[in-house]
């Protein structure tokens, strides 16, 4: 028979514990006896009674001594491990009813360990920490949040490059990773079209029009609006074609931006050039590039990625003429108010290549630029998602008051003959845009026939068929309320121009 | 891209609860931060605080501290005058709680029990004198953390005061803390009447050598295991302290009667701790310093180390920033009052005894203690919760402090201050409410909550160290 014991100095447990350690020792195989205690004169007295031993190990009352008897001394040694192992788990806390919500990222992670990325939408002024605590957690970042100044970007983003972590934004709307859709996102299947995308809206019209198609979407990354600036370098862009390049399900690369810094566009153009899959850019009113494929609108880029991909078929919706309109003399302009900021882009350019002028918030040129945003003049184009009008409120993609209000001042202006409009679907947007849409636009035609006139509103849905708001029904709302329905922002403007530079030509000739 | 493309995508989701209930809406798995600004919306520290989050340098040295602070085995092992024991104890130098603070800031009861000291020295003649000593700055002030000691509430020890000694073997460590005198008129509160001063006498000449002979003759006493034994037994061992004083009793009686003091001065001894329910408080302070004193000065530890209030301001101590205090004002205290009295009457926090707490019991033991939760203005449920939410700002818990009433899971301790201010959840404290004139004594007790202030300018400190 042999003994093998084990002390712990100053461990103390209650006899309740101990005795059924104790027992639970004296259950394995190969294990006679055992006895766990605290080493007082009086339990060493009792364990030298039972066997356990002939001379008491140097062990004092407030230590915790194991002693167990057998046959093996592996036995032995093995139920000692085990012991000590019960010792040290208990004192593990256990998972109780009141269980508190992570307060914290770090404390987030120890709950959902396997997390992978962060999705950051604080207050700018913290939104840079917040999304450096991810990375040094490990992880990827989304960061809605906007706000966030360009040192902390460039910041941000080398630090998360040299750790091979991406940090997509900051003021980066939507994201579609792996089918989960991050902030404003659109229900698409997933298919073999990976996007990379400087502009949310952007992202949105091209993965919703791809989906219309009928092909799909491997994954759709946004890197926020600056990443294409020459101080950022376009980090997250290329991190994110590279990802693409390297992505099994990806067949086909888009990318969309905003204008670009002329470096970087170069430099983009010369990283997809040397990648093996079709890259389709399209880089809103930039001109075309080498023998990269360049769309000048983001529908020609969602066609030309379906038919690279051959998943789904183009089809060329027709596109429903607007009403026929009675406009009195006065009526000569375009208003268009977006809550997508690309669309405002896209109009820009769309206006550029009618060669038809306009005003906007977000001019693209220094003679575009609007006296007053608050003020619309001539053809005006409006992002009410621009900070300027969502300080102190929701982005009017959540909160369409701004938008409303905006809607029948235009109205009251004898000088507008067309309200262009964009209504966005998808996770994270209003319950229902298009019913609201359409009671501004009953109001705006009561205002205008008081006054004798008829105004066309012309506009686009931003959306798919498994939208949680239910394309149908939006489009059905709208269309119920006189508006006139176009299969893309570029259509919905191209409808526009017809209608009225058509007819100042027509009224000129 | 590093795992971006797996399969899943968990994400994390800080802000607005809609994009977490997307993402769970469309099938994918998200768990949402219950996210306020860090640092009560101090910018600067939660660009400092993120920069040190999973920062390898302060984990590596978190982990040195929590060791060094859970292998310390504090050891009760003797009674001796201030002056011979405490390191840099000189002459006209009295020891008071908290962060250092000048005699004309000094709240009520500091002053009243510095007046005390002052005529229990024979400094001075009268109170009015004393006063006058101090005003004129004939009289050293430094806090007791200065000296590796601890007080409960104005925490005033001076040259000839008999102090425990706890020691820890392994980091070579000992702190110190004054004997407790029983509640009612007492120095700790400010009183310096005769009664109080004749107390401290007795103190000094009778109590001190009888626990004395009884403590040479147990070789010492091994603290940590009567502390888990309390903490089995309804003490939380800050402001219950029933049990510990008890089993303390019960150990040090026998060998009083062994020693060869005197019958007499043995029966008042014995007697003078029966009576008071707080007796051990004082050891338990003590104890949890020394453990403390192990975990500190390690280089870029976000470790707390002390927290102590001096009735005016409340600061902590970092085990990476040394001997630095960080402080904020200190809060008054919202807790239950004797008849009598209300929170008008209150002094603000005071006291070194939230050491209890740095060190992993105390409030954060709430969990052993149901039988105090309602005498500090809450219920059982309240407790465990406490409990549990201490367990999110600290480094791990102390294996040899269990709590029955969570699964004899150990307490927990180790408090980073990273934690605090990421989450901001302030360590709870349990304390006892002082009269704000001297004198008065003890009007109430409560639970009250370290400032965040503190552990952002902590943190800050740490980072731009770190950095430099």
């Amino acid at each position: 028979m042999l003994t093998a014991n084990r002390i712990f100095r100053n461990l103390y447990r209650d006899s309740i514990t101990l005795l059924q350690l104790a027992t639970g020792l004296a259950k394995r195989e190969g294990i006679e006896q055992a006895g766990a205690v605290m080493a007082s004169p009086a339990n060493l007295a009792l364990m030298r009674d039972a066997g356990l031993f002939d001379t008491a190990p140097d062990a004092g009352p407030n230590d915790l001594l194991l002693v167990v008897q057998g046959a093996d001394g592996d036995a032995l040694d093995a139920a000692l491990d085990a012991a000590e192992d019960a010792l040290n788990r208990e004192t593990t806390a256990t998972e109780g009813p009141s269980k508190i919500a992570p307060r914290s990222i770090a404390m987030a992670l120890g709950e959902m360990p396997e997390a992978t990325l962060a999705l950051i939408a604080t207050p700018g002024d913290f939104a840079a920490a917040e999304a450096r605590k991810a990375l040094n957690l490990g992880l990827h970042v989304m960061l809605f949040s906007d706000n966030v100044a360009v040192e902390d970007e460039i910041a941000l983003k080398r630090y998360a490059r040299e750790r091979d972590l991406m940090v997509m934004g900051p003021d980066c709307g939507t994201a579609i990773v792996n089918g989960v859709p991050l902030g404003f996102a659109n229900a698409v299947r997933r298919g073999d079209i990976g996007l990379v995308a400087a502009s949310g809206t952007g992202l949105q019209q091209v993965t919703c029009l791809i989906h219309g198609f009928g092909a799909g979407i491997s994954q759709a990354i946004g890197t926020g609006g600056r990443d294409l600036k020459s101080e950022i370098g376009g980090i997250t862009m290329l991190q994110g074609l590279d990802a693409l390049a390297n992505d099994a399900r990806t067949k086909v690369i888009v990318l969309i931006s905003k204008p670009p810094s002329a470096d970087i566009a170069e430099k983009l153009i010369d990283a997809a050039s040397r990648i093996a899959k079709p890259v389709v850019v399209n880089f809103l009113g930039a001109p075309a590039a080498g023998d990269i494929r360049t769309a000048s609108t983001l529908e020609d880029a969602a066609r030309m990625a379906v038919e690279l991909s051959g998943d789904g078929a183009v089809s060329d919706v027709p596109a429903a003429a607007p009403q026929p309109l009675t406009l009195s003399a006065g009526q000569s302009y375009i208003r268009a108010l977006y809550t997508g900021g690309t669309f405002c882009y896209e109009a820009l350019a769309l206006f550029d290549e009618a060669h038809c002028s306009a005003f906007s918030n977000v001019p693209m040129r220094p003679e575009q630029a609007l006296a007053d945003p608050w003020q619309s003049q001539a053809h005006t184009i409006l992002d009410l998602g621009e900070d300027l009008f969502t300080r102190g409120r929701s982005h009017p993609m959540i909160d369409p008051r701004l938008r409303q209000d905006r809607v029948l001042k235009e109205a009251a202006d004898p000088a507008v003959a067309v309200i262009l409009f964009d209504v966005v679907l998808g996770y994270g947007a209003h319950p229902d845009p298009g019913g609201v849409m359409a009671e501004s636009i009953r109001e705006a035609t009561a205002i205008a026939e008081t006054d004798g006139r008829t105004l066309a509103f012309i506009g686009a849905i931003c959306g798919t068929d498994l939208d949680p708001q239910g394309y149908a029904s939006q489009e059905a709302a709208l269309r119920e309320a006189g508006a006139t329905l176009l299969a893309s922002n570029a259509q919905a403007v191209r409808a526009a121009l017809t209608l009225v530079v058509g007819r100042q030509a027509r009224r000129a000739s | 891209m590093t795992r971006l493309f797996d399969d899943n995508l968990p994400v994390i989701s800080v802000g607005p609860a809609m994009f977490a209930d997307s993402i769970r809406a469309a099938g994918g798995d998200a768990l949402a931060v219950d996210w306020s600004p860090p640092a009560d919306g101090d910018v600067r520290a939660a660009e400092d605080l993120a920069r040190l989050v999973n920062q390898p340098d302060v984990e590596a040295a978190n982990r040195t501290a929590f060791e060094r602070y859970v292998a310390a085995r504090p050891k009760l092992d003797g009674i001796a005058p201030a002056r011979d024991v405490v390191p840099g104890m000189k002459a006209r130098r009295i020891l008071h709680a908290g962060p250092p603070v000048a005699w004309q800031a000094m709240c009520g009861p500091m002053r009243g029990a510095i007046i005390g000291a002052i005529l229990y020295e024979g400094w001075a003649e009268d109170a009015r004198a004393a006063a006058a000593l101090a005003e004129a700055g004939d009289v050293a002030f430094a806090p007791c953390h200065h000296h590796d000691a601890v007080g409960p509430m104005a925490g005033i020890i001076s040259p000839s005061m008999p102090v425990w000694r706890v020691s820890d073997a392994g980091s070579g460590r000992a702190a110190f803390c004054s004997i407790n005198e029983g509640l009612g008129r007492v120095l700790r509160f400010g009183a310096y009447h005769d009664e109080v001063l004749e107390r401290l006498r007795w103190i000094a000449e009778t109590l001190a050598p009888v626990l004395s002979a009884g403590l040479e003759k147990l070789g010492g006493i091994d603290l940590l295991p009567l502390m888990a034994q309390a903490l089995h037994m309804g003490d939380e061992v800050h402001n219950r302290n029933n049990a510990a004083t008890s089993l303390f009793l019960r150990r040090i009686a026998p060998v009083i009667l062994e020693s060869d003091v005197s019958r007499q001065a043995a029966s008042e001894a014995i007697a003078f701790i029966a009576d008071n329910d707080h007796f051990f408080l004082n050891i338990s302070m003590a104890a949890c310093k020394t453990m403390l004193l192990a975990a500190d000065g390690v280089a870029g530890s976000s470790m707390v180390t002390a927290m102590a209030r001096n009735g005016v301001e409340f600061g902590i101590r970092m085990s990476g920033t040394g001997e630095r205090w960080f402080t904020r004002p200190a809060p008054i205290i919202d807790g239950l009052f004797f008849p009598g009295y209300d929170a008008r009457d209150a002094a603000a926090d005071l006291g070194d005894s939230a050491i209890t707490e740095t060190a992993g019991i105390g409030g954060f033991a709430m969990a052993a203690a149901p039988a105090i939760v309602q005498f500090v203005g809450g219920t059982p449920a309240d407790a465990l919760r406490n409990t549990r939410e201490m367990g999110i700002i600290t480094m791990g818990v102390n294996t040899a402090l269990t709590l029955p009433a969570l699964g004899f899971a150990g307490s927990p301790a180790g408090i980073d201050a990273r934690k605090v201010i990421d989450t901001g959840i302030r360590p709870v404290i349990n304390t006892g409410i002082a009269h704000r004139d001297p004198g008065v004594g003890q009007i109430g007790a409560g639970i009250t909550r370290a400032p965040l202030g503190c552990f952002a300018d902590a943190v800050s400190a740490l980072a731009a160290r770190l950095e430099a």
